[in-house]
């Protein structure tokens, strides 16, 4: 570990506290309908929207309405986005003429991607065409990052709002959504990614030809090796900057090319990867501003974000101290850091981005349920591989996905308000709405939902062939991998341990319906407490109220999310991971 | 419900219209307006053939080149198939792979550890760049095979060496493929 090293890190969380006020007064202001500097430019734009779609800006929903309007919306475009999938033959903008997507795997991307999991078991750079890219892929990274923070706006506004079953317009809130709080930033956003060298253009590949032609082994169609001089290297291209930057910014995660921000042409330089990594966690951050603004409480809003800044640098410290001390096991090699090197475990990273900004961008990805990588998370040690496993597992509430955190963290609020009243033997009360058993009965829900859905599939995957086939990292790390794919593909993260084979029928679904799952009985339980929160009486604060700001509440809060997450997930954490780290440590290699 | 239906339609079509064609349009027109050589990928001309991308690794084997890391990109540094190799800390096959390619590294560099990036594959496959470190231990074997004094070479690897960005982000590092072009351009193999 060396000091610019945490230099850097230090920085990028001062500048997440920087643009959290500007990011929350913006989106409320967006969502409140009150008057903003785009205005001019915008409102036309979105006059257009409702009348071409239909939609009477007027009218309110109630929350069942909105869950409805909601999964229709889901369902269609998920619709649509598999049906380009299954056509691109045919569409336009497919210079490298890939075929059309085989309907297994068409079926798991179009989930993938309405659930903001964006769990990739392909290479983009091989098998989807710019169209499908653009108009399929890239359009649900805006699609379900708005649907997302639309949630959490409902949730706060079920907070604030009292006596009234009505939460706002779903398809309002999802056009100011796209036009306000997206577009700008995307515009601008992949302008600057350009700038650094993301490509954007809509040409066949580029065929280069090599000044040092090299002889390699290739597998032919009939398994037999054989030697082949390579004289040419064919450079993907495509339009990814547009891409790029949503992928970021709406905490969606689904790279352009397989490799996603590992490779040159989505993360090509320090700065690209520092302002991506700002992108990730813009939106959530800002988020905890807006729900303080919106609930009257700002330093309610500041208690969430201390809570979740405390739980990221756990993250990020043990994922920095474990790759900075690198692999035991690899011997003769120098793996100090030192002038002219960052040493530490570096397979799987980039030379330009070394152990600390690979280990803070795993540890922000999967914070937020982004699922963007830089680095391999499958090549980190066994703890550095923990530190993303156990972010995801805490429901990725720390900053967490554009609006899924938020409403992830809400889970955990209305739990950590609830425990404490149980504590005083008070009616708990949250924000001045009193807290019964129908809301703490959805909460856990909520929660129950997604570790059931992670230990189910995960325990037949361990035990059937057709699961622990796909195993390509033997021993312990096996289990990880397995573990990682279903808490990945049900906290809607889309990172993978990529060793393992994910194209197999099995997995394809399996992850589909697990990312279904995770994504809507999550958000609806989260609907039904907003519309009960809603319909309350606001009651007077007294000497006896709980308050939801300051340390007391933070470290509760904190507390919360560990132990569900602790007494949930330790025993496979102790098989996987722990276990590995200490055959690694004594020496031991499967 | 069917009132909704019908905009969930629409709502689809027009949006999709919107962020999935003109968006990206837009900016690809931007883009290669603005920054014409970023957009298309930092391509390099020799001759006039293009020989590869300034961001984008190659392989090279000859020892008077200096190589690029290991890479699990189809069968090396192949960008239509990007990839690291994904073998976990305790794979015996990842263990046997950098214990294989530090003999040979030692052969021709005695009594210097090998720094470790020579020897680990990145996460992309693409890796453009070494640390300065794995360089300097490369720059005896490039020198001796090129008839080249170890400080000529020294001084262009300086020259190919980039520093962090805005002298804090990210990490120092030699860029393989200029370096190698312009070593070329000094002192031709053949």
């Amino acid at each position: 570990m060396t000091a610019n090293g945490w230099f850097q890190i230090g920085l990028y969380l001062f500048v997440i506290a920087l643009v959290t006020k500007p990011m929350g007064v913006f989106m409320k202001r967006a969502f409140n309908r009150e008057k903003t500097f785009l205005d001019p430019i915008l409102r036309p734009i979105e006059k257009l929207v409702y009348r071409l779609t239909g939609v009477d800006e007027r009218r309110e929903m109630r929350w069942t309405e909105y869950a409805i309007a909601m999964l229709l919306f889901s369902g269609v475009s998920m619709a649509l986005l598999y049906i380009i999938e299954r056509t691109q033959r045919w569409l336009p903008f497919n210079p490298q003429k890939f075929a059309n997507v085989e309907p297994a795997l068409a079926f798991g991307t179009a989930a993938s991607f309405t659930t903001n999991t964006n769990w990739q078991a392909y290479s983009g750079e091989s098998t989807m065409s710019y169209l499908t890219q653009m108009a399929g892929l890239a359009y649900h990274n805006f699609a379900s990052a708005a649907v997302g923070i639309v949630l959490a706006i409902v949730v706060i506004r079920g907070i604030a709002r009292k006596e009234t079953d009505k939460l706002g317009n779903f398809w309002v809130d999802t056009t100011r959504c796209l036009l306000w709080v997206l577009l700008p930033v995307c515009l601008i956003g992949s302008l600057v990614l350009v700038s650094q060298g993301v490509v954007q253009n809509l040409k066949p590949y580029t065929t280069a030809e090599l000044i040092q032609p090299y002889a390699a082994q290739v597998t032919g169609a009939d398994a037999k090796g054989s030697a082949q001089t390579v004289t040419q290297q064919v450079i993907a291209q495509g339009p990814v900057a547009s891409q790029e930057v949503i992928k970021e910014f709406g905490t969606n995660g689904g790279g352009f090319f397989n490799a996603n921000s590992a490779h040159p042409f989505e993360n090509p330089t320090p700065f690209s990867n520092f302002f991506e990594m700002v992108l990730i966690f813009a939106i959530p951050s800002g988020l905890t501003y807006t729900l303080g603004r919106m609930t009257g409480s700002q330093r309610h809003g500041w208690a969430v974000w201390a809570a979740m800044a405390f739980l990221f640098l756990a993250g990020v410290t043990t994922a920095y101290w474990a790759e900075a001390k690198g692999n035991p096991l690899l011997a003769g090699t120098d793996q100090h850091a030192g002038a002219l090197q960052s040493g530490g475990n570096m397979e799987g990273k980039e030379v330009r981005f070394g152990i600390a900004n690979s280990a803070l961008f795993t540890t922000v990805t999967t914070d937020a349920s982004c699922g963007a990588v830089n680095s391999t998370h499958d090549s980190y040690t066994p703890l550095g591989g923990m530190v993303p496993l156990i972010n995801i597992m805490l429901g990725e509430v720390v900053f967490g996905g554009v609006g899924a955190g938020l409403y992830g963290i809400f889970v955990f609020v209305v739990l950590a308000v609830f425990i404490a009243g149980l504590m005083v033997g008070r009616t708990p009360e949250y924000l001045g709405k009193k807290i019964e058993s129908y809301d703490v009965k959805m909460a856990m829900l909520a929660v129950l939902i997604l570790t059931f859905t992670i230990l189910t599939f995960s325990a037949i995957s361990v035990v059937k062939p057709y699961g622990t086939s796909s195993i390509s990292n033997p021993g312990p790390h096996g289990l990880s991998q397995i573990l990682y794919a279903y808490v990945s593909s049900t906290g809607n993260n889309g990172s993978a341990f990529g060793g393992l084979i994910p194209n197999t029928m099995w997995y394809n679904t399996t992850t589909a319906v697990a990312q279904l799952l995770g994504r809507f009985f999550m958000i609806i339980p989260v609907l039904a407490i907003a519309g009960s929160l809603a319909k309350k009486k606001t009651v007077p604060k007294s000497a006896g109220t709980f308050p939801v700001t300051g340390g007391l509440f933070a470290g509760l809060l904190v507390s919360t999310i560990v132990i569900v997450g602790a007494l949930t997930f330790f025993p496979a954490l102790s098989l996987g991971p722990i276990l590995e780290h200490l055959l690694m440590n004594a020496g031991k290699a499967f | 419900m069917k009132r909704n239906l019908l905009i969930a339609l629409w709502f689809t079509l027009v949006t999709t219209v919107m962020f999935g064609v003109v968006y990206p349009l837009a900016i690809t027109g931007l883009a290669q307006v603005l920054f014409p050589s970023q957009a298309n990928g930092q391509l390099i001309k020799q001759n006039g053939k293009i020989v590869g991308s300034r961001i984008v690794g190659q392989s090279f084997t000859e020892p008077g080149y200096f190589h690029s890391r290991p890479s699990s990109a189809g069968t090396g540094y192949d960008p239509t198939s990007s990839s690291g190799s994904n073998l976990g800390p305790t794979n015996k096959l990842l263990i046997e792979r950098v214990r294989s390619d530090v003999q040979k590294l030692q052969a021709e560099n005695p009594h210097v550890p090998i720094p470790v990036d020579l020897v680990t594959a990145s996460g992309s496959g693409l890796d453009p760049d070494i640390s300065p470190a794995a360089a300097e231990f490369q720059i005896p074997r490039v020198a001796h095979s090129r008839g080249m004094k170890e400080d000529e070479v020294r001084i262009v690897v300086r020259k190919h060496t980039k520093d962090r960005d805005l002298e804090f982000l990210g990490e120092p590092r030699v860029h393989v493929l200029e370096l190698n072009l312009e070593l070329d351009a000094l002192h031709p193999l053949r």
